[in-house]
């Protein structure tokens, strides 16, 4: 099976900024992939540039063999680091939205979720806080059947025990033929539902391997090695 | 009983500790259906390609055993359980006497203390209610 996600020498520039550097990146399907680096280091860059929101300024990007656009949209399930959805929407409306724009979309997937985590479906968006916002999206994203979800910091605003629904949910929905990519600083909470990390420094990869990996050569957690490497 | 993944070594090597221990103490018993890897992974909260492979690590030592399309089972052999057992125990013995050492004591003391901590424990059960 072609792997579904794959990036060569690419490199992304604003201006003279240099965001990326020659990102060389292949992700098989059936992974849970930990994006991990400091602020600033290009993690929502890259997402974008999987996602088709920005173009690379040199080398390639490719999803399911695919350059982003229409057809990639299509099997890529994204939540962006900001929210987009309108506020004076219903829970319900939303719902509704979601399953009229992703044919893949499982509305009684959601429903459940939104259950589980005590949202009401006729509150509307603007009445929630943020941390039930950003739950609202999280189960709208996980609730497509989806072969590559991108999930920008996804877990940021949400309280601890929505934390582990939510990294339940990942689990419970992992397939054999999707990956997950999940990009976050909150290491030490998703480091053990992770198969790889990819360490992001400055622009450039910095680091790939499996968590275990990780443990067993280097006698520390995942977030142990990030605080050492990325020492201020 | 709860999963506890907190140290800082390899993930998989610590659940493979942990079912054991699970089998060892009798909460799984010998011929016990496992559940799938897909629960077991969510209940531990890991990732389920760990899991898996925890798995496939225990079914190498003997311990847990697959039945084509039925699914995982632990193993009916007390033999290899109790085998397990006992190299548990060696375990948590050698690191008792390594932390009573670095403590300063020597192996005899060790042994004497223990002793005396095991009269101690007698005589608490006499008297449940006296401190």
């Amino acid at each position: 099976m072609t792997n579904i996600l794959t990036a060569t020498d690419l490199s992304k520039s604003f201006g003279k900024k240099e965001a990326l550097k020659n990102i060389s990146l292949e992700i098989p399907r059936g992974k849970i992939i930990g994006l991990l680096g400091p602020n600033g280091s290009g993690k929502t860059t890259f997402i974008k540039l999987v996602t088709g929101l920005l173009v690379p300024s040199a080398g390639e990007i490719k999803v399911n063999d695919l350059d982003p656009g229409v057809e990639t949209k299509k099997i890529v399930s994204y939540l962006p680091e900001r929210t987009y959805l309108n506020s004076w929407m219903k829970i319900d409306d939303i719902l509704s939205f979601f399953e009229d724009f992703y044919p893949d979309f499982n509305r009684i997937k959601a429903q459940n979720m939104m259950q589980d985590l005590e949202l009401n479906s006729n509150d509307r968006l603007k009445t929630l806080s943020k941390g039930n916002k950003e739950k609202v999206q999280l189960i709208l994203v996980m609730s497509r059947d989806a072969d590559l979800y991108l999930l920008d910091e996804p877990i940021g605003g949400v309280d601890p025990a929505a934390r582990d629904y939510i990294l339940n949910t990942i689990i419970t929905n992992y397939q054999e033929n999707a990956s997950v990519i999940i990009s976050t600083h909150l290491i030490a909470d998703i480091e053990q539902v992770l198969d790889e990390v990819v360490f992001i420094s400055k622009g450039q990869v910095a680091l790939t391997a499996s968590v275990d990996e990780i443990r067993e050569e280097h006698h520390q957690s995942v977030d142990g090695l990030f605080r050492e490497v990325f020492k201020c | 009983m709860k999963w506890n993944i907190d140290s800082d070594r390899p993930i998989y090597k610590q659940l493979i500790e942990q079912i054991e221990y699970r089998i060892v103490s009798g909460l799984y018993k010998p011929g016990d259906k496992l559940s799938s890897v897909r629960e077991l992974a969510m209940d531990a909260g890991v990732n389920p390609n760990t899991m898996q492979k925890a798995l496939a690590e225990l079914e190498r030592s003997g311990l847990v055993f697959t039945v084509r399309t039925s699914g995982r089972y632990i193993t009916k052999e007390i033999k290899v359980i109790e085998e397990v057992k006992k190299t548990i125990a060696f375990d948590e013995i050698e690191r008792f006497f390594e932390k009573m050492q670095s403590l300063g004591y020597t192996k005899r003391e060790i042994i004497s203390l223990i002793e005396t901590d095991k009269e101690r424990g007698q005589e608490n059960d006499k008297h449940p209610n006296s401190n």
